[in-house]
């Protein structure tokens, strides 16, 4: 590819998605948009997957990177059905409002 | 004074875009008058026969009508939502069209009003030739269904949502049984590239994948059909269902951008049915020429009659209850395509002799 | 032409990110998810890898968004409420935020890891076919299978109303 600081930018582009997605985790309240938050972290780290890839040259971390979609998507079916469990006991997506385990 | 080669591509592509782009809208219109008539023909009745001969003028019509309506946005709205959804649907309509060929790969004449870097100039009837054509298709019809979803959820209304979320879960169910169904086809050409699989395709009908796939055909064309809601699968926009589905709200140009998405899907579907299962534009009959002109009237012949087949259908089948619909997706399609994954894997594993790899 | 293109979608990859984060309503958040999921796999493109690229809007954006949209339609969500204590929050979150950011970069510097991209990089479905079926990832290739199946299981067990 014709640019010379692609690598180094893209890791840049990872490291700012992966820290917004964290920013969301700690400000968000709706449990959904905390899911969608944590999305955003792991395409952070499947871009910083990528581009190390594209500098070593070899296809490991392409591999990672089709894996850790596989175990997202997982992730996201399991803690959809989560939060569909939750709402149908407490009728609010808030993450303050479960607290019934706080010592 | 020959342009760059960079500019060259640039040019050449933004004409076949040009040209690819004109004759879908050209075609969509007389798919919309070809459709009425034959309709018509199967229910004993006319169709279209005052406009201009044999009605042909009929779309325009249309158009002219459809143009100076009035354009309806209900109050409660999501403004954005509602005036975007159209623009998605037609946009990843037209998306996927990049990456399909329409005819041979051809060259240019010698001709002396052309410029000296045109002349001769071996041409692709393609826009885009990727690496990863049919993945990149498979992406784009993904894409299609926030087109539908946007559009039941930015009309905020019942019907409309609920008619969105099933035409949507429609078509994400069938969107697997038709991956599955390439799957085949892939394995045996070994390439995601289209032309790639039109090549594995020559040198005689019994060589086609309607032949040596034909459980995965089948799947496909009914996948295809379940794909861009037409009938029998056409629970969105059947006129007695949930009132019209996720565009129950949009009037005048906005739903004929839907329509217009449709109609473009459908075609879209017809040409990859063709070039993955029909051969593309080899002709069947070893002796007969596919190259050139030749290969380009095969293609459009054969696309002609999967859409002719398409109108047929509409005209024949009854509709499908929703659970039906979701039952025969995941419960019949899905496992007859697996199944046959397993048959063709099995196949060119113990025969190495059926790849028809295309020479690299 | 491929500066152009990466600047160009890494400014709306963090523009729609912002979006995510900051907007009220949680389906806008996801309209602007996707538009971030969409713009990162321009930019696998633009690295090199055509079938990340395609599977990043294949199962990302065309079935992991589709499913949390259908969740935020059925359940209807409203729009978030303001929490009591507002300012330390903020304050503490971007903090927090920083500072992770600052430790990642800092660990990169660090490490001096060579990020100049490698010649003859061939990133092709081929190849991809090649190295995931390969002693190496075989065992985990065939894991996954079993994680999805678990997480198949799982959902449909956790949103059933009776079991």
């Amino acid at each position: 590819m014709g640019h010379p600081d692609l690598v180094q930018h893209a890791l840049l582009l990872s490291l700012a998605l992966f820290g917004i997605g964290t920013l969301g985790v700690f400000l968000r309240r709706n449990v959904i948009t905390l899911l969608m938050c944590i999305e955003l972290m792991l395409n952070g780290v499947n871009l910083a997957f990528v581009a190390f890839s594209r500098a070593a040259g070899t296809l490991d971390g392409q591999v990672l990177v089709f894996f850790v979609m596989v175990v997202a998507a997982a992730e996201a079916a399991v803690g959809l059905g989560i939060v569909i469990a939750l709402h149908r006991q407490r009728d609010t997506l808030d993450v303050d409002a479960f607290h019934l385990l706080r010592g | 004074m020959s342009p760059s080669p960079l500019a060259q591509e640039l040019l050449l592509a933004l004409a076949k875009i040009a040209v690819v782009v004109g004759a879908l809208l050209g075609l969509f219109s007389l798919m919309t008058w070809v459709e009425r008539r034959l309709l018509a023909f199967m229910q004993f009745r006319l169709g279209p026969n005052r406009t201009g001969p044999l009605g042909i003028l009929q779309p325009i019509a249309d158009g002219i009508k459809l143009f100076f309506k009035e354009e309806l946005m209900p109050e409660a709205a999501n403004r954005w939502g509602f005036l975007a959804a159209p623009v998605v649907s037609v946009t990843t309509a037209l998306l996927a069209v990049a990456v399909l060929p329409y005819g041979p790969p051809f060259s240019l004449p010698r001709w002396g009003f052309l410029p000296a870097w045109l002349q001769g100039r071996a041409l692709q009837l393609q826009i885009a030739t990727i690496d990863v054509g049919l993945l990149f298709i498979f992406a784009v019809t993904a894409l299609g269904v926030y087109g539908v979803v946007l559009a039941g959820w930015a009309a905020n209304s019942k019907f409309s949502l609920l008619g969105g979320l099933r035409s949507s879960a429609q078509m994400f169910s069938y969107e697997l049984a038709l991956g599955l169904s390439w799957v085949g086809v892939i394995m045996l050409a070994g390439s995601f590239q289209i032309s790639d699989i039109v090549n594995a395709q020559a040198g005689g009908f019994w060589r086609w994948n309607l032949v040596v796939q034909f459980p995965a055909f089948l799947v496909y064309f009914v996948a295809a059909t379940a794909e861009v809601a037409r009938i029998p699968f056409d629970l969105p926009e059947g006129e007695t269902e949930l009132v019209a589905g996720f565009h129950t709200e949009y009037s005048s140009m906005c739903f004929a951008l839907l329509q217009m998405a449709e109609y473009i899907n459908m075609i879209t579907v017809a040409v990859l049915c063709t070039n993955l299962f029909l051969g593309g534009w080899h002709s069947g009959i070893p002796g007969l020429p596919g190259e050139g002109l030749a290969g380009f009237l095969w293609w459009g012949i054969k696309v002609s009659l999967l859409l002719f087949v398409f109108i047929w259908l509409r005209g024949t089948l009854p509709r499908f209850r929703y659970d039906q619909l979701m039952h025969f997706g995941w419960k019949v399609l899905i496992p007859v395509a697996a199944v046959w994954i397993l048959v063709t894997a099995t196949g060119v594993a113990l025969f190495p002799g059926l790849l028809r790899v295309a020479s690299r | 032409m491929d500066a152009i293109l990466f600047y160009a979608f890494a400014a709306l990859a963090v523009a729609s990110a912002l979006v995510v984060v900051g907007q009220r309503n949680p389906i806008y958040s996801a309209f602007a998810l996707i538009v971030t999921l969409c713009s990162l796999s321009v930019i696998f493109g633009l690295l090199g890898s055509p079938f990340i690229a395609a599977l990043q809007v294949i199962v990302y954006a065309g079935a992991i968004m589709v499913l949390f949209l259908f969740v935020l339609m059925l359940l209807n969500v409203r729009r978030e409420q303001d929490a009591p204590e507002r300012g330390g929050r903020t304050l503490r979150g971007v903090a927090l935020a920083l500072v992770t950011l600052l430790v990642l970069q800092a660990g990169a510097v660090v490490l001096r890891y060579e990020r100049a991209a490698a010649s003859g990089f061939d990133a092709s479905t081929r190849k991809m076919a090649e190295v995931l079926f390969s002693p190496h990832f075989l065992y985990v290739f065939e894991a996954t299978s079993v994680l999805i199946l678990a997480a198949l299981v799982g959902a449909v067990v956790l949103a059933k109303k009776e079991l």
